[in-house]
């Protein structure tokens, strides 16, 4: 027995009473000019970061010492749980993730203390404040509700275990990175709501705004595709999207954040947009808030949603009202003043941007419909019912392909004025090349499908125009090769982003669509020796052993693998019990490839030695994880452009 | 004014948000209570989800307790509630009929080779009709049938072992007496 826990408990409420000051001592410095009291604010975030630190590290060390006198840990440990998913279990539960949440809003915090000391100090004052009211709520909601420091008494001799889905490497990782994409939109919105206050909202902040966005959106992208990843791998049924609504409530930010993205950069060109773009920046953290609220509070059932407190709900809803609707208020009071920008025509980039932001809107309000529907009809009184995938994918699709149809165009657009003519001629060979590679792919894939060949044509088109967009501009005139060189090392990096992460775009696209299409799932029951063939590979069952793992037991199969008689590989699919929980756990094994994933997993013994089999052809299906990763990719060129190093060099 | 009105469109839409979450959190999502408690269960005549030639009517079940699942292929929740239904079918405590609601036949069939088959038969309503008859809100849902053909029990959302150990066994055991 050891006071950590107590060291760590104690510093959450140092934690609070640091963040009550930053949150109030520098907001009134800079409305009173008070240099003194606004000069408080970066050495307030380093300390709540500081002391958010000790308690997480209290948190992490009493994981690493079997300590179950703390009840967090006695319920989501185990002292035979391997060493890293110790660490996982940190942010296993409800009260552990939340304190990763306040961590990772300091380590934000710090970041633009540390990197934006060439901002204006009473704006700088502003934005910290912000963020230092943001994490009041969420210390105090710690405090009151879900401290993971709660003792247990008596001690129990060992723990509860981990939940078994979560003991995986991929939720090792999953959501530190989701929570720093979620967390990192507060960012933007601590800088519009700075700005609205201090009256600034102009290029500048726009150029201020846009690499933290652009970082937080890249953490998100990858915490997404890493989840996606996970339930692919770790459900055992092989699918990569549930519509489920806890992933809803991390692609809705995402949705909102790309929108943000795209009209942050129409402000910063442009000053276009000025009030819509501080609009969404404050939408894209309240979908934050509004998903964890949506986690957290159990208002909805869903598979991964944790447990449920009426108080904890309450505390989220008024915390969720006072911060959207304050800054919704003070958006209604200064947006009015900020003016149009420049203006433009009606074909021209900025109109192809304004559309697909809309779209991205729509989309995210759509997923947010879907979400809340069951509730808002139980509200009424009118029933409970459960919206499925159907209604999904019929509103997400139809909504999708305008977007990707404008991804092309937008980019080849120019600002202001843009001719239809010109614009045609110059993605004709785009368009032309599109048509073939969607039919060609159909034919080599097996068959012409009418849907797939619609995602396949978005999909291409966006190649094409990325394609022909970068031609355009490495084009020699005249001097052949070295021309083509230099004029490439003349494109911006931060555009060279952007292409990428479009091209992850349609990237993404080829792996949904041609998982959907042609995928091949057959579930046999197999003798040991006996074999299935799908789509040409040859499935041989090899029998089973039992084996024993850290904290389970499991049996495996042997699964070999041929194709015209040599052999691909030999698959070892589990299944596993979990000794504490005794939960069985299904474990395929998967022989991941560019273009076809093979993916086998057990299902229920039958008679005998014969088991139920489930053989999956998954052709291209890491392309939707690939994708990610090379949108992911994309931002981060964006965010090393020279121009915002340069800036910085120069007001510093 | 009136172009300053727009500007407050966001925090009115909010509101009504917010109003809506704050009625969620009286609500349980799992309770609704039944009209149907204590009456006749609905008359219905379905096909089998495996054989498309042969109808089940609601009269073929009088004289036996049994249970109605409520399931589709679509439907997540009901594989989370599945292995729990698997594990009790093997106790043979009643005879579990499942409803097949609004899904495709083939997607069904595939479900339960896939997931295990805990239900002696499942019938297939890929309208909704005979849902809607019990008054399905959502999927999954499990309703105790009685030898006279009333409904004695009725379970929202996925039944736990607590619902199946504390309810569910006792009630059957009682009705079968």
């Amino acid at each position: 027995m050891t006071l950590l826990p107590e060291i760590g408990h104690f510093s959450l409420w140092l934690a609070l009473g640091v963040a009550l000051v930053l949150s109030t001592l520098p907001m009134l410095g800079a409305a009173y000019g008070r240099t003194d009291w606004m000069a408080l604010a970066r050495p307030a975030a380093a300390s709540l970061f500081a002391l958010v630190l000790l308690a997480f590290g209290c948190l992490v060390a009493s994981f690493l010492r079997d300590d179950f006198s703390v009840l967090y840990i006695a319920s989501n440990s185990n002292s035979a749980l391997p060493f890293q998913y110790k660490i996982a279990g940190v942010w296993g539960g409800h009260e552990g993730s939340l304190l990763l949440w306040v961590q990772m809003l300091c380590v934000w915090m710090v970041a633009v203390a540390l990197f934006s000391r060439h901002l204006p100090q009473a704006l700088l004052a502003r934005i910290l404040a912000v963020m230092g009211m943001i994490s009041v709520g969420f210390l105090l909601f710690m405090l009151l509700t879900s401290n993971p420091f709660d003792r247990l008494f008596p001690t129990p001799p060992d723990g509860n275990d981990l939940n078994p889905l979560l003991q995986d490497p991929g939720m090792v990782s999953h959501p530190p990175m989701l929570y720093m994409g979620y967390v990192g939109f507060s960012v933007a919105f601590a800088f519009a709501i700075a700005a609205l206050i201090g009256g600034t909202l102009d290029a500048t902040w726009a150029r201020w705004t846009r690499p933290w966005t652009t970082v937080a959106w890249m953490f998100l992208t990858i915490g997404i595709a890493l989840g996606s990843a996970w339930a692919y791998y770790e459900l055992g049924w092989g699918g990569w999207w549930f519509w489920d609504p806890v992933e809803n409530a991390s692609l809705m930010p995402w949705l909102v954040g790309t929108a943000l993205i795209h009209s942050l950069a129409v402000t910063e060109k442009r000053g276009s947009f000025k009030s819509w773009t501080v609009l969404l920046a404050i939408l894209a953290f309240s979908f934050s808030l509004l998903g964890t609220f949506l986690v957290r509070s159990g208002v909805l059932s869903s598979v991964h949603a944790f447990a449920t407190d009426p108080r904890r709900g309450l505390f989220i809803l008024v915390f969720l009202t006072v911060v959207i609707g304050a800054s919704f208020a003070l958006y209604a009071w200064r947006a009015p003043t900020v003016g149009l920008g420049a203006r433009f025509a009606l074909i021209s980039r900025e109109t192809t941007l304004l559309a697909n932001n809309v779209l991205f809107l729509v989309a995210a309000g759509a997923v947010m419909l879907g979400t809340l529907y069951p509730l808002l009809l139980d509200a009424l009184g009118l029933g409970k019912i459960s919206v499925g995938p159907p209604y999904f994918d019929s509103v997400f699709m139809p909504l999708m392909a305008p977007t990707l149809f404008l991804m092309g165009v937008g980019p080849l657009a120019r600002w202001k004025q843009a001719q239809v003519p010109d614009l045609a001629r110059r993605l004709q060979w785009a368009a032309g090349c599109t048509v073939i590679a969607a039919l060609l792919t159909g034919w080599l894939a097996g068959e012409i499908h009418v849907v797939a060949t619609c995602g396949l044509l978005m999909a291409f088109w966006v190649f094409g125009s990325v394609g022909t967009d970068f031609w355009e501009r490495v084009r020699p005139q005249g001097k052949g090769l070295a021309e083509v060189w230099r004029r490439f090392r003349q494109i911006p990096v931060a555009l060279l982003g952007m292409m990428l992460a479009h091209v992850g775009v349609g990237v993404f696209c080829i792996g949904v669509v041609m998982v959907k299409t042609y995928e091949v799932e057959r579930d046999v029951k197999m003798r040991v020796g006996e074999s299935t063939t799908v789509r040409g590979y040859t499935f041989t069952f090899q029998g089973t052993r039992d084996l024993e793992g850290p904290n389970y037991s499991a049996t495996r199969g042997t699964v070999a693998v041929a194709r015209d008689t040599h052999a691909v590989t030999v698959l070892y699919p589990e299944k596993r019990i979990y000794r504490v929980q005794q939960n069985p756990m299904t474990n395929a094994s998967i022989n991941a490839g560019l273009t076809r994933d093979l993916y086998v997993s057990m299902g229920e013994p039958v008679d005998n030695d014969a088991w139920i089999i489930r053989v999956y052809v998954k052709p291209f299906v890491d392309w939707i994880w690939g994708g990610c990763l090379i949108m992911a990719l994309g931002g981060l060129l964006a965010v090393l452009d020279r121009r915002y190093r340069r800036n910085k060099e120069v007001k510093a | 004014m009136k172009k300053h009105l727009r500007f407050l469109i966001p925090l009115a839409l909010l509101l009504v948000l917010v109003l809506f979450l704050g009625a969620g959190l009286q609500l349980d999502p799992r309770e609704v209570p039944s009209p149907l408690i204590g009456k006749a269960a609905p008359g219905f005549a379905l096909t089998r989800l495996d054989q498309p030639g042969t109808t089940v009517r609601r009269d073929d079940l009088l004289g036996k307790v049994w249970m109605l699942n409520v399931w589709a292929s679509w439907c997540v929740a009901c594989r989370e509630e599945h292995p729990l239904l698997v594990a009790f079918s093997r106790d043979k405590l009643l005879p579990i009929y499942g409803l097949n609601y609004k899904d495709q036949r083939a997607d069904g069939m595939q479900w339960l080779s896939r997931f295990g088959n805990p239900y002696d038969v499942s019938l297939f309503d890929s309208d909704g009709r005979v849902g809607i008859d019990f008054g399905v809100y959502g999927v999954p849902e499990t309703f105790i049938i009685d030898k006279q053909g009333v409904v004695r029990f009725k379970q929202i959302g996925p039944v736990t072992p607590e619902v199946i150990r504390d309810k569910i066994e006792p009630l059957v055991r009682q009705l079968n007496g």
